[in-house]
């Protein structure tokens, strides 16, 4: 695929900033605890439709934008969402025949390994908080996914992003 | 990562990211500005007269407290020219500048909070901001237009204090579980009350001396532990403000010889 047949890049920049966006939303405190990952979903649904789009190189740069926003390490993201989509790239064709209760199981393995991973660097910068309280975003992520997906794909099929 | 963590060395583009980042910032913080404004301009006219009313009230006694704040100077000065005192007359009143704290959620693990002015309001990193009730915290990354603040109560901090009744010295450490400060190293038999107000000691150069920070709220004397556990409650509203103080220390009279203040000492490092 060339790039002159790329279309609606603006459709997945837009989902960028609105995956940010929810990051930073403000909630009450007990909401804040199980936020989903949301630029871990966004990132996951780019690089499992469309691997030739979105690559570890665009998950390494909305990192150091999560990181930024979040007032993190540089690069404690970036590390933890490269990763991921690599991953996801590398399996992104069984991914998608998968029935969607399969793929939330999926997805909530790979948020586990991307918030060990950031556990792990904040671990090692001495602010890290306690295990269990770092997996309950990636149930709540899980559950959320079934409907960002539906979103996601219908919002590809209408702008047409390939 | 080592880099940032540990040398700061890439302050810079960490600064010019912000840029790309503060429009998701202030976007996310319209909501509370837009009812915050129609709260401001859709309230009753009664309401407002009451609040004026109150306001003034308020105005007049601080204005009396003031008068006599004047007084006090005046007669700290004649003693001190009295006693030939080496140190020089001291500005109290440091240059401030009011900020406004956006509704923007950072990690849920630390205790830290955006704020909407950055280097081109000539914040610099390491600056203190306090509240009406006390001290918040200090600027730890800036960028163009925002900064980010670190409370008190985050776990990596810690504010050297003393005690206003007796000038004990220690060092306050967040403890961010339950929004309050621990001091540490404090023995069994510290001249420490519950109930005595700490202020900052204004040792370590970053923070002004005389700040209030907090009260005592409990101490715990285990005689089988080598130290104290005495918990501190903050004063200033760390929660529940929207608007802080940027505060420019002015390490002035004696206490320059050992604080360059920490805009040179900054320039020195680079």
């Amino acid at each position: 695929m060339g790039i002159a047949n790329r279309h609606g890049t603006a459709i997945i920049l837009m989902s960028f900033v609105i995956a940010l966006m929810l990051t930073v939303m403000p909630l009450p405190d007990w909401a804040e605890e199980i936020r989903p990952q949301w630029v871990v979903m966004v990132l996951i649904y780019w690089a499992m439709a469309l691997p030739q789009r979105v690559n570890v190189g665009t998950a390494w740069i909305m990192g150091l934008l999560l990181d930024v926003v979040n007032d993190a390490v540089l690069g404690q993201h970036a590390l933890a969402l490269a990763i991921i989509v690599f991953l996801t790239a590398h399996l992104h064709q069984r991914l998608r025949v998968f029935p969607q209760s399969q793929q939330a199981i999926v997805i909530f393995v790979f948020c586990v390994i991307y918030s060990l991973i950031v556990l792990w660097i904040k671990g090692i910068t001495g602010t890290a908080p306690s295990v269990w309280l770092i997996v309950i975003p990636s149930f709540t992520t899980a559950i959320v996914w079934p409907l960002a997906f539906i979103i996601l794909r219908h919002a590809r099929r209408f702008y047409r992003v390939s | 990562m080592v880099l940032d963590h540990r040398f700061h060395a890439i302050d810079t583009f960490r600064s010019a990211l912000t840029i790309v980042v503060d429009p998701i910032r202030y976007v996310v913080n319209l909501p509370s500005d837009v009812i915050d404004w129609a709260s401001g301009s859709f309230a009753s006219h009664s309401t407002l007269e009451e609040e004026n009313e109150t306001l003034k009230t308020q105005n007049r006694l601080l204005k009396s407290k003031l008068q006599k704040y004047a007084e006090l100077k005046a007669e700290n000065a004649n003693l001190k020219a009295l006693l030939k005192s080496a140190e020089q007359h001291e500005e109290i009143l440091e240059r401030v500048l009011v900020t406004e704290i956006l509704s923007v959620d950072l990690d849920p693990f630390r205790r830290k909070f955006v704020i909407n002015k950055g280097t081109s309001h000539d914040i610099y990193k390491g600056q203190p901001i306090i509240g009406a009730q006390g001290v918040i915290g200090k600027v730890v990354n800036v960028g163009p237009l925002s900064s980010t603040v670190l409370v008190i109560t985050d776990a990596s901090h810690s504010l050297p204090v003393q005690i206003n009744r007796n000038g004990v010295r220690a060092i306050a450490v967040g403890v961010p579980q339950n929004n309050q400060l621990e001091l540490l190293h404090q023995p069994n038999n510290a001249d420490i009350l519950v109930d005595d107000l700490l202020v900052t000691s204004g040792l370590g150069c970053t923070f002004p001396d005389g700040y209030p920070v907090g009260r005592v709220v409990d101490i715990v004397t285990n005689p089988s532990l080598p130290f104290a556990k005495i918990t501190v409650q903050p004063t200033a509203h760390l929660d529940r403000d929207r608007e802080a103080l940027l505060v420019w220390p002015s390490f002035g009279g004696n206490k320059q010889a050992d604080c360059k203040g920490p805009q040179e000492e900054e320039i020195g490092q680079r």
